[in-house]
């Protein structure tokens, strides 16, 4: 797909004049009539709604920027002046703060389709990669904007997640104090957030830039998961415009209403009530939880007994995720075509919605009812801390052991040779075919 | 017949799992009760404040609520915006409002004399915010025990279920229960967030709900004179201030709920053209 002959004509003067300077008319042009396979579904339409959210998120942001006071003492007020006093300014933070929630409903789907589609192996490995950096940037840079409103979680999330880097042997402590500008989170350290918050996004941008452009020189996956052979392009696929932008358009309104019912009638359903409260270090809040996208994570660091242990997981269950591509021994790359991983994908599915809502709970909580079992180790057997734990060794199996493993193992389903055939005829099961690279 | 045994036992076990999973909060030591409903006008998404209520809530807080508590982020001027408690459609806007230039000017604050430049207390206007009790925080939880009492701006917003909770936590108190030992200066309530778990002697199984509060319960019946006729029993004051701490909380709460009616009347439109469209142009395109 990335050989796609350029069919754009200048017409008018201006556009050839440009076109030999600065082809970028042609450059859209191109990107409009991309060959695109024709069997993508509703999955595949994240990446457009991840691509509205990067804009809303910056041009909220953008206008936030200039009402808000990064100063410890005035920067809950401003946020709260913008919500009583600027023009449209409760529906601007609302939306900020809301669609850093929806960019990670988003992220995480578009994470979970690639997953099951095998979008990340040969030749996808780079979109795969690029694509866990901008997931970890969001990350830092959803952690960053949490800390500007300085209410209690602000705050105090900030205590947690900076002292994590205090763990880190020798030179943790150096890398604390320089991140916090000073021995302890302080104005120092609210003014380099929120720089570091504006910056952040736009490095975001420019990894979406790789992004994309990884994504239309290897060619998009699908849910078939094989190449398209160079003489079915025209026949398995067709042009991006008006196909999909259109099915990405419907998609993304349907998002917007989902978006547009929190923003509007329950704004505040998705962050935490302590966060309305003024961060004050001398009070801990009772139970500090971090935002509901980070939870699983934050499950994961306090299963291990250890604090650098902890962090050593956290860190590697994002980091686990930048080698998928060399783990999953399969050739086959969508999971339609093999049942037994995608049991295991199912499961890994249940483990990560179960360690989010572990990550919510008091690690010492009973699971089931109000009763001891016995105590392993260091924790009663019924309790979230053990839940977690095994949770957290699924987590951790699925990726190191069971995509090696299962791949290596499992005799996929016979995966059509095109991918009209399954959509043109699917109850005439294809003609017998062992599974073979693609 | 195994099949339905079996079938039962599995309904047996999913139902003492959701039983236990029920049971589990209602046990659990460090609860607070959860709040009682007060049914607020503005609830839900067609709801909306009830002027008059506003009005009789902005009352207690004034000659109940304000001699400790500040409302730092509230101005004047607020209380006259649409929406507000003194909103008049006649005012040309809401600093030229009478009823909120009455108010602002019951109270003083501190100025500097335009010729001199001394220290000075003027009257405040619509453009002030409302003044604080005490002069820094320090001194307001020297003036309460130790505790300063919490800035009430955004309270509605800082709690769980923040109105219902400000009207159950003020209408809520209780005899301590036997067994319970109150350190001095405080009283207990069971919206109160807290754990009785250390000051419990009585069966470990039942441990009371709620916590203990500095704030002595503030409110009695008829200690408030309401202009239109309402008996200003502790209920009711304790509704009407949870109404009105909710709507300053959050003075455009009502305009984003009848915003997101249009936005959301706009994008189902939209959504259905959309459809329509992509059904069109891919017509006969199999996929």
């Amino acid at each position: 797909m990335s050989d796609h002959e350029s069919t754009y004509v200048p017409k008018t003067g201006v556009e050839k004049w440009l076109d030999t300077r600065l082809p970028i008319v042609r450059f859209g042009a191109d990107y409009m009539s991309l060959p695109t396979p024709k069997n993508l579904n509703y999955w595949y339409t994240f990446g457009g709604i991840l691509a509205l959210c990067l804009m809303i998120q910056i041009v909220t942001g953008i206008v936030l920027a200039m009402h808000y006071v990064p100063n410890t003492a005035m920067a809950f007020e401003s946020v709260e002046r913008i919500m009583r006093d600027v023009n449209g300014g409760w529906l601007v933070r609302y939306v900020h703060a809301n669609g850093a929630s929806m960019f990670f409903i988003a992220v995480y789907l578009h994470m979970l389709r690639g997953l099951y589609y095998g979008s990340y192996k040969a030749p996808r490995e780079m979109i795969w990669i690029v694509g866990c950096v901008i997931f970890f940037l969001m990350i830092a840079t959803a952690f960053l904007g949490y800390v500007l409103p300085w209410g209690q979680m602000s705050f105090w999330g900030a205590e947690v997640i900076t002292n994590l880097i205090g763990a880190v042997p020798v030179v943790g402590e150096p890398i604390l104090i320089w991140l916090r500008g000073g021995p302890s989170i302080d104005n120092a350290t609210l003014n380099r957030f929120f720089s570091l918050h504006y910056l952040l996004p736009f490095v975001i941008a420019g990894c979406v830039v790789l992004h994309l452009w990884a994504l239309h020189h290897a060619g998009q996956n699908n849910p078939v998961g094989i190449l398209i052979p160079k003489d079915r392009q025209a026949k398995d696929t067709v042009p991006f415009h008006p196909y999909y932008t259109v099915k990405d358009g419907f998609a993304i309104i349907l998002f917007l209403i989902m978006f547009a019912y929190f923003v509007f009638f329950n704004p505040n359903a998705l962050g935490h009530a302590d966060n309305y409260i003024p961060a004050n270090p001398l009070v801990t809040p009772a139970h500090i939880v971090p935002e509901w996208y980070m939870l699983p994570f934050y499950a994961i660091l306090r299963a291990i007994p250890d604090k650098f242990g902890g962090v050593v997981a956290m860190f590697g269950a994002i980091a686990v995720l930048f080698v998928i591509p060399w783990l999953d021994t399969s050739k086959v790359r969508s999971m339609r075509y093999r049942p037994q991983m995608r049991t295991f994908f199912l499961i890994f599915l249940v483990v990560c919605f179960g360690l989010g809502w572990c990550g919510g709970q008091l690690p010492d909580a009973h699971v089931i009812g109000d009763f001891d079992t016995f105590i392993l180790i260091d924790g009663d057997l019924n309790s979230y801390l053990w839940l977690t734990r095994l949770l957290t060794a699924y987590y951790f199996i699925f990726f190191l052991v069971l995509m090696p493993l299962v791949g290596l193992r499992e005799k996929p389903l016979p995966i059509p040779a095109s991918i009209s055939e399954p959509v043109l005829s699917p109850r005439i099961p294809d003609a017998a075919e062992t599974p073979k690279a693609v | 017949m195994t099949r339905t045994r079996l079938r039962s036992a599995g309904l047996a076990v999913l139902a003492a799992v959701g039983l236990g999973l029920a049971a589990t909060p209602a046990l659990a030591a460090g609860e607070a009760k959860h709040p009682r409903h007060a049914g607020f006008s503005f609830e839900g998404p067609f709801g909306t404040f009830d002027q008059a209520q506003l009005q009789r809530g902005y009352k207690v807080y004034r000659e109940v609520c304000s001699a400790c508590h500040s409302m730092n982020l509230v101005y004047f001027r607020t209380l006259g915006e649409k929406g507000g408690p003194f909103y008049d459609a006649h005012a040309e806007n809401a600093a030229q409002n009478r009823y909120v230039r009455a108010i602002a000017a019951e109270f003083e604050v501190p100025g500097i004399d335009t010729e001199t430049g001394e220290a000075i207390l003027r009257p405040a206007t619509a453009a002030d915010a409302f003044p604080n009790p005490y002069p820094n925080a320090t001194a307001a939880a020297a003036a309460n025990g130790g505790a300063a009492p919490p800035d009430l701006s955004v309270m509605a917003k800082a709690r769980h279920d923040g109105a219902n909770y400000i009207y159950s936590l003020l209408s809520g108190y209780q005899e301590a229960p036997a067994g319970l030992a109150i350190n001095q200066g405080q009283y207990y309530n069971p919206y109160m967030a807290g754990d009785m778990t250390p000051f419990w002697s009585g069966d470990p199984e039942h441990v009371p709900y709620g916590g203990f509060i500095a704030m002595a319960p503030p409110l009695r019946d008829g200690q408030v004179t309401f202009d239109d006729g309402t008996e200003a029993s502790v209920d009711q004051m304790a509704k009407d201030v949870a109404a009105f701490i909710a709507w300053a909380s959050e003075p455009k709460a009502v305009e984003r709920k009848q915003t997101g009616f249009a936005v959301l009347a706009y994008l189902l439109l939209f959504a259905g053209l959309t459809y329509a469209s992509y059904r069109r142009i891919w017509k006969g395109v199999a996929h």
